[in-house]
């Protein structure tokens, strides 16, 4: 009698009873189920939303790792500045990637623990399945938040995320807001000292702060939008030793998880390449701007408007956004056309509000909150409008 | 309940709950938003909602055979403007620093669709004592309402309640910030108002079937 035997005979004996949600999910979670349909012919697809949501956090994986090394790394290399000048020798050793070990996994553990308890609580008292989409969500969170964010902190975010953002809509599937960025947008308004300023993004900053020892870790963003000379070379940016949330710095390990979201069909490469796009456009626009000398070096958004179009595609967390967030499949418009429209719109918009609002410079989430409301009304004129052009082809022929 | 028959008590108690102003027919919610940051506002407003709300009606129900119908939304809004009046001229008489915070919303009881609506939909067809009862429960209703919300809202957002540190010393660090605990910002800001309005809406709904719409 093994772990299997035993969750299907507890499965059994509570089958049909209130608490039954709760053992079918960790028997179908571990092992496959031992039943079988009977009779009939069926068609096995064998990309069902486990096996999709098993592929996005196998292409979050990287980040993650990435992400601890790098906690370390900025830790120490905050104390001392010479790490920097060789990158690649002093960052992947045992010493940071031990700091992005109890700095990081415990907000992993938190926010998949809290999370699946309450999926867990609802699934048993709606009586329902219990839901595989906070797997990737569960992930999302501790990538996408500093490294200094107390842990009932993110347990707080974490139930308020969950029950706000998905269960009072009915559960996955149907959300309007994508759940990881509730939690963030949560966080954010609610404890702003704990989620921005130079001193939340490097581990051990805040507590030295006022002493001898201290630290800070400026993100560019925010040097950027001081007005700040930036110290970061370009190859920096795009390798991702730089200072930010946890899973968000690499876009090369970003791009590299893009790639194999879109070769495995899970990421809408529409949506990608249009948030780039949209990004890419109004980060043009901007520095047009400048160009025309519009506004002066002492406006406070010149440093952020001054920003080269496509550095603005690496710093911060758009390109992670893009990859992760904006594809979303529940919350993300869904004809191909409003794709395009939506994936552009965030990006178009991100950009503005990091650049307008120098207390949000991180503008990604708020922009993909918002088009998740719109993709809806997207998806709605993007049929209609289809609907009047085939009506107006047919009213030709006839006549 | 001798003083009151049972039709009469039905006035008081449904707006409380089953028929309640706010989280059953969503009126009223702007001032819910608005001044419900802090217990003391939300107390006080509720207080001067049922001061208007009462002797609104009692006085529209005696005027109501008297008022023109053509022209009873202007009767109806001189009377409770002229109550409005009182109450903010004795807040500013009283409580001076408390009418600066509640500031336009006090003027604003003018426009609040509860008082408005009662006066339509009840006190124009009924007698004064009736009327007054009607007045009563709905400004009790709205008044709960509004005073739980001030309660979650205070006490998560900023730690107090009617002012006093209940929660310890964010600054000093004692009581529960001792142990790392920090007040949530977003609590004071108008979104987490409705949020908590709409949770209140969800309870009420889930623990009565009658409630539950389609």
């Amino acid at each position: 009698m093994g772990l299997k035997q035993n969750l299907h005979n507890l499965k059994e004996k509570y089958k049909g009873t209130k608490m039954a949600p709760a053992f079918n999910a960790i028997h179908t979670f571990l092992y496959l189920p031992n039943e079988t349909t009977q009779g009939g012919t069926h068609i096995k697809a064998a990309d069902d939303l486990k096996r999709t949501m098993n592929i996005v956090i196998m292409a979050l994986v990287p980040c993650l790792l990435f992400g601890m090394f790098n906690a370390g790394f900025q830790h120490y290399a905050a104390i001392d500045g010479s790490l920097r000048t060789d990158v690649l020798a002093n960052f992947f050793t045992f010493d940071n990637f031990w700091i992005g070990i109890i700095k990081v996994l415990p907000l992993v553990i938190v926010s998949y623990g809290v999370g699946l308890i309450v999926e867990f609580i609802f699934a048993v008292i709606k009586g329902h399945e219990v839901e595989e989409g906070y797997l990737v969500t569960g992930m999302l969170v501790p990538l996408i938040v500093p490294i200094d964010t107390p842990l009932w902190m993110l347990a707080v975010a974490v139930v308020f995320g969950v029950v706000i953002g998905k269960e009072v809509f009915g559960g996955t599937g149907m959300n309007i807001l994508n759940p990881a960025l509730t939690i963030r947008a949560f966080l954010f308004f609610a404890y702003p000292t704990w989620m921005s300023g130079d001193k939340v993004w490097v581990y051990d900053a805040v507590n030295r702060t006022g002493t001898a020892d201290a630290i800070s870790g400026e993100t560019i963003l925010g040097a950027y939008a001081q007005n700040q000379e930036v110290v970061y070379s370009t190859f920096d940016k795009f390798m991702g030793f730089i200072p930010g949330s946890i899973g968000e710095t690499s876009t090369l390990l970003i791009l590299l998880g893009a790639a194999f979201l879109i070769f495995t069909k899970i990421g809408s490469w529409r949506i990608i390449v249009s948030t780039f796009l949209g990004a890419a456009v109004m980060g043009f626009i901007f520095n047009q701007v400048v160009a025309a000398d519009i506004i002066t070096e002492s406006s406070k958004f010149y440093g952020l408007m001054n920003t080269v179009w496509w550095e603005h595609l690496m710093i911060g967390g758009l390109a992670f956004g893009a990859v992760y967030m904006a594809t979303d499949p529940v919350t993300a418009s869904q004809t191909n056309k409003g794709k395009w429209i939506y994936g552009f719109l965030i990006g178009f918009i991100s950009i503005m509000i990091r650049v307008f609002n120098p207390a949000y410079p991180e503008g990604v989430f708020l922009a993909i909150l918002l088009m998740n409301v719109f993709a809806p009304t997207i998806d709605h004129y993007v049929v209609q409008g289809n609907v009047k052009r085939r009506l107006k082809r047919a009213k030709v022929k006839t006549a | 309940m001798g003083l009151l028959s049972k039709k009469d008590a039905a006035l008081i108690t449904d707006p409380f709950a089953d028929n309640n102003p706010i989280t059953i027919q969503v009126l009223g919610i702007c001032s819910a938003l608005a001044i419900t940051a802090e217990l003391k506002a939300s107390i006080v407003m509720a207080i001067s909602v049922l001061f208007v709300m009462g002797v609104g009606n009692i006085v529209i129900s005696l005027m109501r055979n008297i008022i023109p119908s053509k022209i009873r939304i202007i009767a109806q809004l001189i009377v409770v403007a002229t109550l409005v009046i009182i109450v903010d001229l004795v807040l500013k008489a009283f409580q001076y620093e408390l009418s600066k915070t509640l500031g336009a919303f006090i003027g604003l009881i003018i426009t609040n669709c509860i008082i408005m609506g009662r006066f339509e939909a009840f006190a124009l067809a009924n007698g004064p004592w009736r009327s007054f009862l009607d007045g009563i429960g709905n400004a009790v209703g709205y008044g709960v309402i509004l005073i739980l919300v001030g309660f979650f809202r205070e006490l998560l957002g900023s730690g107090t309640l009617l002012g006093y540190k209940v929660l310890g010393d964010p600054i000093e660090k004692t009581g529960v910030y001792a142990f790392g605990y920090e007040n949530n910002g977003f609590m004071l800001l108008a979104p987490m108002a409705l949020i908590v309005v709409g949770i209140i809406i969800w309870i009420q709904r889930s623990r009565n079937e009658a409630l539950i719409e389609d």
